[in-house]
Parts: C-alpha cells; structure tokens; sequence
C-alpha cells in the first residue's frame, strides 16, 4: 500500500506527495501529458526530441544540470508514445533545488538555436545507434506500420525518419512548448524524506505563478478493427531468420488489459513458460522467444518475437507458434498456472515498489490514467481475471484476422 | 515575487554523514558465514550465494559461465522445467551470474515464500546433473545469440579492447568463440562443479525483510553438512599479455553508420592508493552526465547519444576504457577531443567551482545508492569479497570530500598519457 497526498494548485498542476521517513532522498517527477502520438505525422520524434532540449537552460537558468549536481543530485527524462516524464534524485535536504529547476523550465525555456542545433545531432546519433546501426533494428518501426493504419502508434517515439529530426525548427519548438508544457497538463509527484506541508509550500512558491495555459484535448485518430491478417517480407544482412506476430489489444484502463499482460506472462514469462518450454527447449525452432506488449494507454500490440534455430523452415516456426497459441484458445489453462503468473505479477509489483524512484513514477504515471490510487488497485485487477476469461481473451487476440505478421530473412 | 535567477540555498556534500549500515554475521553449523542486513519496509528478500566459481579458475574457456548456467538446468529428481516451475509458481527470480573471480545464485522472493523456495535453491546448489541434452540447447542458442552479437560493432569492439588490455589468454581478456562452446563436454562441467560449488567455498548475503527463523532454515538446507566435501582453491596470479601495437582500425560492417570507439589502458587495482583518488578524476573526465566528455562531445559537438569513462573493479590488474559510439564519419575526430580533454586534465588545474560539483554530485550518488537494505548488502558484498571492510569505503568518501585540485592534475599527468592509451574504432 503506497499512501500518498495530492492537492491542485489553482494553475491547475496537480501534485502528488508520498511520504517516506526511512529514506535520506527525495524524488521530484514531472510528467507531461504528451507523446509521441501527439505529433503531426509529418513531424515525427518530436516530442522526444523535445525531451533533450528541455536540458538546454530555462528562460532564468542558463544551465539545468550544473546546479542540480552541486545539490548531490541526478535526473534524467524518457519520452513514450503517450508521455514524457522528468525525474530528479537528490539529498532530501536540498529538494528546493529541484523545485527551483523544474519550475523555471515549466515557466518558459531558453529556446536556444545552438542548443536545438546540438541535440538534432545528438538524436540522430541516438537513432543510428539504436535502430539503424543494430541488427533487426528497424523491425518495431516495421512492425508499428504494419499493424497501425490510422493511430500514431504507427511510429516510434524517436520518429518515423532521420530527415523529421533533421528539420525541427525553433518555431515548432515553441508551439509544442506552448502547447503541451503548461501546468494544466503536467503532473508532479514529489516522494522521500519530504512533508505535504513542505511540498504545498514550495509548489506554491516556484509553481504557483506559472499560467496554467489551455488544456490539451487529445483528439486522435482511431483504429479500426483488424479485419484481414497482414504480412511482410524483410530481408535483410542479419546471421539469423527471425519472425515476429503482432496482435491488437486493449486500452490500459481496459479490464480487459490485464487478462492481455496475464496471456504474455503464460506464453513467455519465464523459463517455465509455454513458449520458450516447448518451442526452444522441446521442439527447438527457435533459440530465443519472447512475447511483450506495449503496456500503452490506448489500445497497444502483444508481440512475439523468436529467433529461429538454423536450419528450421519458417512455415515450421510459425505453425509451432501457431499452435501453442491454438492451444490457448482451445483449453481451459489449469487453475495453478493461473495462480503462477499471478503471484508473478505481485512479486514485479512489491519490487517495483521499493524503489523510491519507481513509486514516484507510477504515482504520476496513475494520475494521468485517471487517478493515483489506482496504483493501489493493481493487483486487485489482476485478481479478478479468470481462466474464462483468459481463453476467452486468447480467442478473441490470437484470432488469425487480428494478427500482423514479418518474416525477417537472412540474406541480403 | 520570487528570485528565479537565485539558487535556493543548499546543503554542501562534505556536511552529509555518509554511514554504510552495518551488518549482522551469522555462521552456520558447517561454518558458511552469512552477512545479513535487514530492512522492515517492504515484504521482500534478496538471499545470494557466492562462489569462487569464476573464469578465473577455469581450464577451457566458458566452462566456468557454462557450468554456473547449467546447474540449475536439472537436478537428480527435478527437470529444469520443474525447478523453473516451482520457482515461478511462488513469483520468485532465480538467477544465476558468472564474473572473473565469483559465480552467484540469486534468490528474489517475497517473505512469505522464502521456506518454500529455499529447498529448490538448495537443490540446484547441491544436486545439480549437468543433463547432455541441457548442453547441447545451451551450446546452439549461445552460438546463435553470439552471431547477432557480432555484427553489433560496440560488441565486437569490447571484446577487442579488453584482449588488447590484459591478453586473450588471461580471464580477463578471454571471449567466447564458437569452437570454444562446441568443445564443452558435460564431464568438465561436473568436474568444475565439484570443484568450486562446496561447502566451505560458499558466502551467504541476505537482505531484506526476513523471516524470523531465516537462520535455522538457512542451517537446515545448507548448514548441515559438508556438501560436496572440502576443497581448497588456490587463485594463481597469471601473467598479463597485452598487445604490443596501440592503435588498430577494425572494419566489421561496410555499411556501418557509426563506430565503436574504445580508448584503453592498464590501472592499478583497488588496493592501489591512487584507486580511490582516480575514481574521482574519472567522474570528472567522463563518469557523469555533467563531464569534460560529455560536455565537448555530445553536448557542444553532438558526436554521440553518450560518451563514458570507466574504471574496471577487475581484482588483479583494472583498466581505465573511454567508450562511445559516434557518426562513423566522426569517429577519428571524436578520438582527437579525447587526447585533448586528457591533454587539457594535464596543463590545466580543474576549477574549484567544478570539484566541488563532483564532491556533491558523488556524496549525493553514494547516498542513493545507500538507500536501502538490498543496496546496502551490495556494498558489504563487494568490500567482503574483496578482502575489505568499511574502513576502505570511508577513506573514499574522505578522499571524494578532500582530494585537491594539485593532485588531480598530477594524477592526470601521470595517467592519462595519450602514449599509454590503447585506441580502437570498430565500424
């Protein structure tokens, strides 16, 4: 049970504070209600690039980092396709620092042409790094266009292509500011060896002047139903075939979500589970198997994703695939391995709470679905699904017209 | 209306009290010490069992990683299956890691599951059966995972340096080759088992919230007999190798839109008393986010994503390795703003606006990673199992709070010699 506070302040920001006595930290996390699936399609990566240059100096500080550091403190930021998240680490006793930092850059940037300039490079560099210079390391992008025909979940959060990057102007650096960047739309979680009455007052003191700027209504493309299996070819210079399926889910405030991650715990959590016994170790087609989903707030994708053991055909791999997949839809799953992969899920949740940082991010990240207590209630999600519900779910997922399939050849 | 221009005042790090929470010492019946340090927060344990089961120790190559990753691949009477079953059924990781001199088996569970998952822990430490079939799945995967891996060039890029460094026949500078996993026999697995995983070998660190009899079901599965018998393992020194020529080009993609580039040399190890005093310089030069490397390279030339500095914690001989991936059209520029920022550590005494920063920045990072019983028992492992004790970890802190600028450049001057540097881009 994590407890928490949480006031509004009359800009709008909403803050939450949790109290722990037992730490000598502080964790400051600003979380701003925009992704990558708010950018134009012609302007992809933005708001990721946006992310770098909010370490370019705010309008009244020259430089983010020095003063942070000096207080004994660390941050750093990641941007999702749904948000963008700020988090600062720093001695309990200096939190005002950060208070002072994450205010004046909510008040306004510095908006610096040399800064701009400098963190394009550094992007593309990112991008090179990750996805154009690994090998398989185009295939999300692939994967995201070939089973998005409408939502901006069609691509990933470093953008569709270098050239988007390439051409960000300081104007759209500006707008997007503007318009996402205001406290209306913003979330702060403040945890540690803090007070509420202490948090109130500093929010107060650095976040209180700012304008609370128009909230933003999100009005995205909607994806239509899959009603036909999609399929694609790659070939491309890497020492392995590989394959990967993907298939459309749920929304994350969906009950429905949680019988979705249960399904990707069965099918490859762990080295008990269904794909990796029987399809690398019984059958070995293939020498790695995973299977993943978004865990986005709009409806996401459960991936799975093998490679394949030399010499094995990939119409062989797909159908062992295919046939544990068949296998969910057909039996019951037995009440044990149910209670696996939900003891499973509270173990993750009682790690995951431990980490001071961890709570402070998912209390921000719970408001933004709806409401912190959620985070209360997660388990309690995950309790109420059932085996019907699971081979309900697994009919309805592993249905052959909602699947998206890359065969990923080697060879040039 | 507020100054925002005006630093809120701050709490300076050399005022922090820096304190390394002690821990309890248990011995078991057989005589296994177990170092424990408790927390009551959250209803969770981390219960690891070290070994002197490292590379260092074995013969062939990959026997010692081969042999850590196998044992929990079967038993006398469970199948790896079984034993991952049983694991997972209770929520619990069970994982296992092979370094240079220590091999560990690491147990995260709940509180309330820990008597049910200490025999299967115990299983795979004491029975395990090195099936063939485990090995011959092993060997395939390894292999393949090993081809993607190569065409990556930061990979290939680490395993050339550190040859470079200490020599491909020494631990530290051996890598993994495909001939070398096909020549693993079950037979010198089981050897190497028996050897290395007894009794008398064997250091418990626990942490966390434990059960209340945690040390009579710890004498209960591993406590109560001399398992495996005694064995006395001696750590031979072994000569160091490194590679006569210092600067190599290494095209491994043609089309490679970056590059790997590595710069190297041989440090002293942790018992040396320029150690502690060099961790400091290397976080100035390129240990944080706020560093002379990151500084020029990324964030006033935009030449990478990242660029780091690293001391190894190798035990015989450490290493000192700047790594970073750049544009491959920039990779020889990004080689020459290295050799100049050393250059700049050299002839110029860094600013005291500058060292005090680091100061801060490095009590506010121990602190951190202070928080918490698991982190704490990390701590301890490490000074434990390096023969050290507190003592060494606070004259690191008394050095971090009160080193000079003077001796940071005469550390520089003696240290970062571009002529000692080992130089590698791999596109």
């Amino acid at each position: 049970m994590i407890h928490f506070n949480r006031f509004t302040l009359e800009n709008g920001l909403r803050v939450i504070v949790h109290e722990d006595t037992t730490t000598p930290m502080a964790v400051v996390n600003v979380l701003y209600d925009v992704g990558a699936r708010d950018e134009n399609p012609a302007q992809t990566g933005f708001a990721h690039l946006f992310e770098h240059l909010m370490f370019g100096g705010s309008v009244n500080i020259p430089d983010y980092d020095e003063p942070l550091q000096m207080a004994g403190g660390e941050n750093n930021a990641f941007t999702t396709n749904d948000l963008t998240n700020y988090y600062i680490e720093l001695p309990a006793e200096n939190l005002e620092t950060a208070f002072w930092l994450e205010s004046d850059r909510m008040l306004s940037l510095a908006f610096s042409e040399k800064s701009l300039e400098v963190q394009r490079k550094v992007v593309i560099e990112e991008f090179k790094e990750h996805y154009i210079n690994k090998p398989y390391g185009d295939v999300m992008h692939k994967l995201r266009e070939l089973s998005y025909t409408n939502h901006p979940y069609r691509w990933q959060t470093i953008g569709k292509e270098l050239s988007h990057v390439e051409n960000a102007q300081l104007d759209d650096v500006k707008n997007f500011f503007f318009r996402h960047y205001r406290p209306i739309n913003a979330i702060l979680a403040v945890a540690g060896k803090v007070t509420t009455e202490q948090v109130k007052a500093l929010a107060e003191k650095w976040f209180g002047d700012i304008p609370a700027g128009e909230k933003y209504v999100r009005n995205l493309p909607v994806e239509p139903a899959q009603n036909a299996a999609k399929f694609l070819e790659i070939r491309a210079k890497v020492p392995l075939d590989a394959l990967y399926k993907a298939y459309h889910i749920y929304p994350r405030n969906d009950q429905r979500y949680y019988a979705a991650d249960l399904i990707s715990d069965i099918l490859s959590g762990g080295g008990s589970s269904r794909l990796h016994q029987v399809l690398v170790k019984e059958k070995k087609l293939f020498s790695h198997i995973d299977c993943a989903h978004f865990g986005s707030i709009d409806a996401g994708l459960l991936c799975i994703e093998g490679k394949l053991v030399k010499g094995v055909k990939m119409k062989d791999a797909e159908k062992g695939i295919q046939e544990e997949l068949e296998k969910l839809q057909q039996n019951i799953i037995p009440e044990r391995e149910l209670q696996k992969v939900k003891n499973r899920v509270e173990s993750m949740l009682a790690f995951e709470d431990m980490g001071l940082l961890s709570r402070a991010n998912n209390l921000a990240f719970y408001e933004l679905l709806g409401d912190a207590a959620f985070m209360n209630k997660e388990f309690e999600n995950y309790e109420r699904v059932t085996k019907e519900d699971i081979h309900r779910e697994a009919q309805i997922i592993f249905n052959e017209k909602n699947s998206n399939t890359i065969h990923y050849y080697a060879g040039n | 209306m507020i100054n925002r221009s005006q630093a809120p005042a701050i709490k300076d790090a050399v005022d922090f009290e820096v304190l390394l929470k002690p821990y309890e010492l248990f011995k078991l019946d057989n005589g296994i010490p177990v170092y424990v340090v408790r927390s009551e927060e959250q209803e969770t344990v981390q219960l690891e069992l070290v070994f002197p089961a490292g590379s260092w120790f074995e013969s062939e190559n990959l026997i010692a990683s081969a042999t850590n990753f196998l044992m929990k691949n079967g038993t006398s009477k469970h199948s790896a299956l079984e034993i991952n079953e049983m694991a997972e059924y209770y929520g619990a990781y069970l994982n296992r890691a092979c370094f240079h001199e220590n091999a560990t088996y690491t147990l995260h569970c709940l509180t309330k599951h820990t008597p049910d998952l200490l025999p299967i822990l115990q299983e795979v430490i004491l029975d395990p059966v090195f099936p063939e079939e485990e090995l011959s799945t092993f060997v395939q995967n390894m292999k393949q995972k090993l081809a993607v891996n190569l065409t990556k060039c930061e990979f290939v890029a680490n395993r050339h340096i550190d040859k470079f460094l200490f020599g491909e026949f020494h631990p530290y500078g051996r890598v993994s080759n495909m001939l070398a996993y096909d020549a693993l026999q079950t037979e010198s697995l089981k050897a190497f088992y028996k050897k290395h995983y007894t009794y008398n070998n064997c250091k418990i660190f626990i942490a966390g919230n434990l059960p209340a009899n945690i040390i009579p079901l710890l004498n209960q599965y591993f406590g109560s007999t001399k398992w495996n018998g005694e064995e006395h393992i001696i750590r031979p020194e072994l000569p160091l190798l490194p590679a006569e020529e210092k600067k190599f080009r290494i095209f491994n993609d043609e089309n490679g839109v970056q590059g790997a580039v590595r710069i190297a040399r041989p440090f002293p190890n942790r018992y040396h008393p320029d150690f502690g005093k060099m961790l400091v310089l290397n976080t100035i030069f390129g240990g944080y986010f706020g560093s002379r490397l990151m500084n020029n390279i990324r964030e006033e030339k935009g030449y990478t994503y990242g660029i780091h500095s690293q001391i190894y914690n190798f035990r015989q001989m450490s290493g000192i390795n700047i790594q970073t991936e750049a544009g491959r059209d920039v990779c020889e520029a990004t080689v020459a703003e290295v050799y100049k920022e050393m250059e700049r550590m050299q002839k110029e005494e860094i600013p005291e606006e500058e060292l005090s920063l680091v100061r801060n920045f490095m009590i506010g990072s121990i602190l951190g990673d202070l928080d918490g019983a698991f982190h704490v028992i990390q701590r301890w492992k490490n000074l434990i199992l390096n023969d050290l004790d507190e003592n060494y970890f606070y004259n690191n802190i008394r050095i971090i709070k009160t080193i000079t600028a003077a001796e940071l450049q005469q550390l520089a001057q003696q240290y970062y010699n571009k002529e000692d540097f080992y130089e590698l881009i791999v596109i």
